[in-house]
């Protein structure tokens, strides 16, 4: 039996092709993380369509979430969702599934921002207090750290994310999303059998860096046929992770902070964190990745850092609740930082 | 290097490390560019080659174009190191915080006249922060850290360089990066002329609106 006096958050996350739901209490204790994701048949994500797996999902994934904690929605103290950046058709969907909730059970709503809510699960699953976190999924790439009542971006894409940039080449090599192994996966194990470094370019501008020349160097170099497909796998990911690597190592000079977190989908590759340690090692940083099952997309890190939010005074009145599409993480207030 | 004698670590940055030493009776930086462990050997070698050549190369340019670089003694390739005229002054950073409004606004405008005249030769500095930029006791702006720079002539590049400069400026002086950017902006204007300021402040618009969700980009979707 839990206390009776304890205070639960239920998050809903639905900014991509996953829709989940997550259970917090409110002193950071993850209940539930339960997740449909939608595998396209072919290509990448289609908006309206995994709009439509999430609607259909929905009800299931609650249900699993309460199921698992025996927790009831009269027990729920507020409710978060993810309210950008995302695809449109997909938050709204998430942001529907809330909203019915929150006035239903006549309870607060906390909208989150779902990049931060990918540092903030980092944080609380590893202890990092005050990171420079490099953020890496299929639609962001981002080198944030805190500063002065703000995440700042420190660098960033400046045109495709990195686990797009993956997952476009694996499907141009012919590899297929399956149930639980995405692409990036099927390519890492391609990349671990390659060794031999195609000449590949790499694109670091300052603080920021650029992965679409890369990809189209890749591809183009994939279909003249005169590289062996575990190379090029093996390439494109050094190339990438080192312009990546390079780029947090430049916040972290900068700012001369004492821990270096790497947050979202592509943290789970083996390779990158063996990059980033070196680095943190260097500097004297303390190291930490992500747990795989809050790496990708999910709702327990929005029902976390709704309670952050909720416990220092956020809350999104319905009438405000529209989603975001392209909300940036500088423009977020952050009060339980202060 | 036996001529060094002794040397103490100035800066270690991300990408290279300031030593400052002695070299033939003079005071002088030597950067290196170390091996860098996460990269593999055959990658991070290339990358370091490309960027020890082409400094001084950008730095004499930029020389040329009238804007005051750190002059270059030596250049070994073997090491990845380049020794160079050691600049005293205060690094803009430190700087930009402390001064009075009015002369902030100066420095920046400053600023810009320097870019303006890179600009104008096609150099590139390719990583225009703050940090990169040393005022001298007599008043001289000295730019340094040439490594990710290039010789461009694409309206791209100005605008992908000058756009580093007010994402340096928003994550580094944020209280005051609008002011501190229009200066710069007028500064440039100063030195390449209405019509090349107006299409490179448009680029940059547009290469704000190519990144990953910009509010501005909604209007166009």
């Amino acid at each position: 039996m839990r206390p009776t006096d304890e205070q639960y958050c239920l998050g809903v996350e639905s900014t991509a092709d996953d829709f989940g739901v997550g259970i917090a209490t409110f002193k950071g204790e993850i209940l539930a993380n339960a997740s449909s994701g939608y595998i396209p048949e072919e290509g990448g994500i289609h908006p309206r369509e995994a709009a439509r797996h999430h609607a259909e999902a929905a009800d299931k994934v609650l249900e699993e979430a309460f199921q698992k904690t025996g927790i009831k929605p009269r027990n729920l103290s507020i409710i978060a969702f993810s309210q950008g950046p995302g695809l449109g058709p997909c938050l709204r969907t998430g942001a529907t599934v809330a909203r019915a909730l929150a006035s239903y059970l006549n309870i607060p709503l906390v909208g989150v921002n779902h990049s931060i809510a990918h540092i903030e699960i980092g944080k609380l699953a590893t202890g990092a207090q005050d990171p420079v976190t490099l953020y890496v999924s299929g639609g962001n790439t981002m080198v944030t750290a805190y500063d002065c009542g703000k995440y700042r971006v420190f660098g960033e894409t400046l045109d495709i994310a990195l686990g797009n940039c993956l997952d476009v080449f694996a499907r141009e090599a012919g590899l297929k999303h399956r149930k639980g192994l995405p692409l990036g996966a099927a390519l890492e194990q391609l990349a671990a059998k390659g060794g031999k470094l195609v000449p590949l370019p790499y694109l670091v501008k300052g603080m920021d860096l650029s992965l679409s020349g890369l990809l189209t160097a890749a591809t183009t170099a994939l279909r003249n046929d005169s590289y062996k497909l575990e190379d090029l796998c093996y390439s494109l990911q050094e190339n990438a992770f080192s312009m990546v690597t390079e780029v947090t190592e430049r916040a972290l000079a900068h700012t001369e902070k004492k821990e270096v977190l790497l947050t979202g989908g592509v943290a789970a590759n083996k390779r990158l964190q063996s990059m980033l340690a070196v680095i943190a090692e260097e500097h004297d940083a303390r190291f930490s990745v992500v747990p795989r099952e809050f790496a990708t997309d999910n709702g327990a890190m929005i029902a976390w850092t709704g309670v952050l939010a909720y416990t220092h005074g956020v809350i999104t009145p319905i009438d405000e609740s529209y989603v975001k599409l392209r909300w940036r993480v500088e423009k977020v207030d952050v009060p339980w930082l202060k | 290097m036996a001529e060094i004698t002794s040397s103490k670590l100035l800066k270690k940055g991300a990408e290279a490390s300031l030593f400052l030493t002695e070299w033939y009776g003079r005071r002088v930086v030597v950067k290196v560019r170390f091996p860098k462990k996460y990269r593999p050997a055959e990658l991070d070698e290339r990358i370091r080659r490309y960027r020890t050549a082409h400094e001084p190369q950008l730095m004499h340019e930029a020389k040329l174009a009238g804007v005051p670089t750190p002059t270059i003694f030596l250049v070994d390739m073997a090491n990845a190191a380049i020794t160079m005229e050691f600049v005293e002054g205060k690094q803009v950073k430190q700087l930009l915080g402390d001064i009075p409004k009015e002369e902030r606004q100066q420095l920046c405008f400053r600023i810009g006249e320097q870019i303006g005249k890179l600009h104008g030769h096609d150099v590139i500095h390719g990583d225009l922060t703050t940090s990169n930029m040393i005022l001298t006791s007599e008043g001289k702006v000295f730019l340094v850290d040439f490594g990710l720079g290039e010789k461009n002539t694409e309206l791209e590049a100005r605008g992908v360089d000058l756009h580093l400069m007010k994402r340096a400026l928003q994550s580094t002086h944020y209280e005051f990066a609008e002011e501190c950017f229009q200066n710069v902006m007028l500064g440039y204007k100063a030195v390449l002329g209405e019509q090349d300021a107006k299409s490179v402040l448009d680029k940059i618009r547009e290469i704000e609106r190519r990144g990953r969700y910009v509010a501005e980009r909604k209007e166009e979707a």
